[in-house]
């Protein structure tokens, strides 16, 4: 497998802020990889290093081979974009802002308008292109955004959270259109996100990032199958709860997480305890359900979001969990929110991290 | 009361007329304000792009030392202008006293506080995103820069708007350097100083004319930069038909 982009040792410091801490990493061409990580974990740094748009400290960081001189990076910044998490925009038509990459690019007025089109076809923008950029909703903005990238057709592409602080639908699309760039025009996509289920769902790899390291990398269901003990300190995790663990007679363990939430455990277990819940083990229900699964919890529904085929509840039992449903399961049972459910999940079915 | 009265009549007839003195007052005054403004975009543009731009030790004791300069009576700038320029003065060689080019170099240096200093605050009020936005779209530094420049449009306008009307408005550094010459020659009364003399002379309905048309000149300015700004569209609108038919020619070939 070739490699677009490498990283060696790279460090990047604001004064004694030390933000990137020698990180290697090895960006392999027309992969979709996702940086996973809390605010702060050095994420955007690495998205900024990989763009050329900020020298890293230390360290070196090769390109199509070749190492990159910070001093002068404008050849290798045509060959990689980066779409920012805080949408910024030109204040000028949505036209001027995808174009501009282009008119840098002395791309002829012709050419510009087709591809233009296009990129607003491909983002579901269609005929916006006379409209002024600053006042399109948020979600559209972000869509022009990623066109203004698309359209570079750059070998690398870059997004910082693109689809934070999105409605569902916007996710969607956004979503849609990540995998089908990477598949239609091989680009190489590095995305930072600190949602698991984008993380588990569109990239071929992920790298967990914690303070400043890369501290696990891997395809999804390796890093999600081995939860080191880093994930337990993402405060953005899903289903992470802490608490006291204390021994049943019957050999398992009960953790109690507070709010008088004791979630069962198969191991036997003393002390602090760190415990995680993948969203999809939890079973929901409307009536408590008969069965051989030790931790039933009754609560509300608090929060839905629509992830495109699934849907996001949010159930408040005490602590809030996170269980992830098919969309036909949600229309079938018909949920809304406030509504009164219970969530069911088997002891071993928790991992104790 | 009935010299006012009597002035206000005789400045209406007087502009209605088109009497060519107040003709030729007004266009040199909207002639060395020109200059003078467009001298200042020059050296004032790139000057509020440095230090908006670019971190540095001193900026904000720049920052502030400028906005003072703002404030600065405009007798005094004229006084230091005037020992710089006459005779004995360390560039009196030149020979520029009393000619219109020492008020369009004393108004553009005049201005120039102005211009910078809004021109800092609009650049820096730009999303600090931009720069690096532009840079990852591709563009070189001084690609970028210009990005920001345009983004900072309005404000950059308002500062040479702002600046126009200081220095058409202006009469200390006028008088003192310029000196108002009226007669044959190389003339140097403009509104301002032309207002002041024809008060101690008496033409009461001259000044008001004059008075009037400055007034009139500062709105009619700004009223057609407001409308500019608002018809940027109406603009792109004209030029459509254009483009559309020299793409019908360029497909017709």
């Amino acid at each position: 497998m070739m490699v677009i982009a490498e990283l060696k040792d790279v460090t990047k410091a604001y004064g004694n802020k030390i933000v990137v801490d020698a990180v290697n990493l090895q960006i392999r061409e027309g992969e979709i990889l996702a940086l996973l990580g809390p605010n702060g974990s050095g994420k955007t740094t690495i998205l900024k290093i990989l763009a050329f748009i900020e020298n890293p400290t230390g360290g070196e960081v090769k390109f199509q081979g070749k190492a990159v001189n910070f001093k002068n990076t404008e050849k290798e910044r045509m060959q990689s974009t980066l779409v920012f998490q805080k949408t910024t925009l030109f204040g000028t038509s949505v036209y001027n802002n995808i174009a501009y990459g282009l008119k840098i690019r002395k791309v002829p007025k012709e050419t510009r308008d087709r591809e233009v089109k296009k990129a607003l076809e491909i983002v579901k923008l269609e005929g916006f292109e006379k409209r002024n950029a600053t006042k399109l909703s948020g979600g559209e903005q972000q869509r022009v955004a990623i066109a203004r990238a698309l359209v570079l057709k750059t070998k690398l592409l870059l997004l910082d959270e693109p689809t934070a602080n999105l409605d569902p639908k916007n996710v969607g699309i956004l979503e849609d259109v990540i995998d089908t760039v990477n598949r239609e025009n091989k680009t190489t996509i590095v995305m930072a996100t600190h949602n698991m289920f984008q993380a588990k769902k569109l990239p071929h790899r992920i790298a967990l990032m914690d303070e400043g390291k890369i501290t696990e990398i891997g395809a999804p269901a390796e890093v999600f199958g081995k939860l080191s003990k880093n994930l337990a300190r993402f405060a953005a995790v899903d289903n992470t709860f802490t608490g006291t663990a204390k021994a049943t007679a019957s050999g398992t363990s009960k953790v109690d997480v507070g709010n008088g939430v004791q979630i069962e455990v198969t191991s036997q277990k003393q002390g602090t305890a760190a415990v995680f819940v993948n969203p999809q083990d939890i079973i929901l229900s409307k009536t408590a359900v008969e069965s051989s699964a030790r931790n039933v919890f009754k609560g509300k529904i608090t929060e839905i979001s629509d992830l495109d085929s699934l849907v996001k509840l949010k159930i408040d039992v005490g602590k809030t969990f996170t269980v992830q449903i098919t969309k036909q399961s949600f229309n079938e049972m018909g949920l809304c929110l406030n509504a009164e459910v219970f969530i069911t999940f088997k002891a071993s079915s928790v991992q104790v991290l | 009361m009935a010299d006012i009265l009597g002035g206000i009549v005789e400045a209406f007839q007087l502009i209605f007329t088109g009497d060519p003195e107040i003709l030729g007052i007004v266009s040199r005054s909207l002639l060395f304000s020109g200059t003078a403004v467009i001298l200042a975009i020059l050296w004032g543009t790139p000057l509020a792009m440095l230090i908006a731009m670019k971190e540095f030790r001193g900026k904000t004791v720049i920052k502030t030392f400028l906005n003072t300069l703002i404030g600065l009576p405009t007798v005094v700038l004229g006084l230091i202008l005037f020992l710089i320029i006459s005779r004995g003065g360390p560039i009196g060689f030149l020979g520029l006293l009393y000619t219109p080019a020492a008020i369009m170099i004393g108004q553009a240096i005049l201005v120039t506080p102005i211009l910078v200093s809004i021109g800092v605050s609009a650049i820096e009020s730009v999303d600090p995103e931009i720069m690096s936005l532009s840079k990852t779209l591709g563009a070189s530094e001084s690609q970028a820069q210009v990005a920001v420049l345009k983004e900072a449009a309005s404000g950059i306008i308002l500062s040479d708007i702002a600046s126009f009307n200081r220095a058409i408005g202006e009469l200390g550094v006028v008088l003192l350097v310029g000196g108002n010459i009226v007669g044959v020659g190389n003339r140097t009364d403009v509104l301002t100083t032309a207002i002041s003399r024809n008060v101690q002379i008496g033409e009461i309905g001259l000044a008001v004319a004059l008075g009037i048309l400055l007034v009139i000149i500062l709105f009619t300015i700004n009223i057609i930069v407001a409308v500019l700004r608002k018809a940027n569209y109406i603009v792109e609108l004209a030029k459509a038909p254009y483009f559309r038919l020299k793409r019908y020619r360029e497909t017709k070939q």
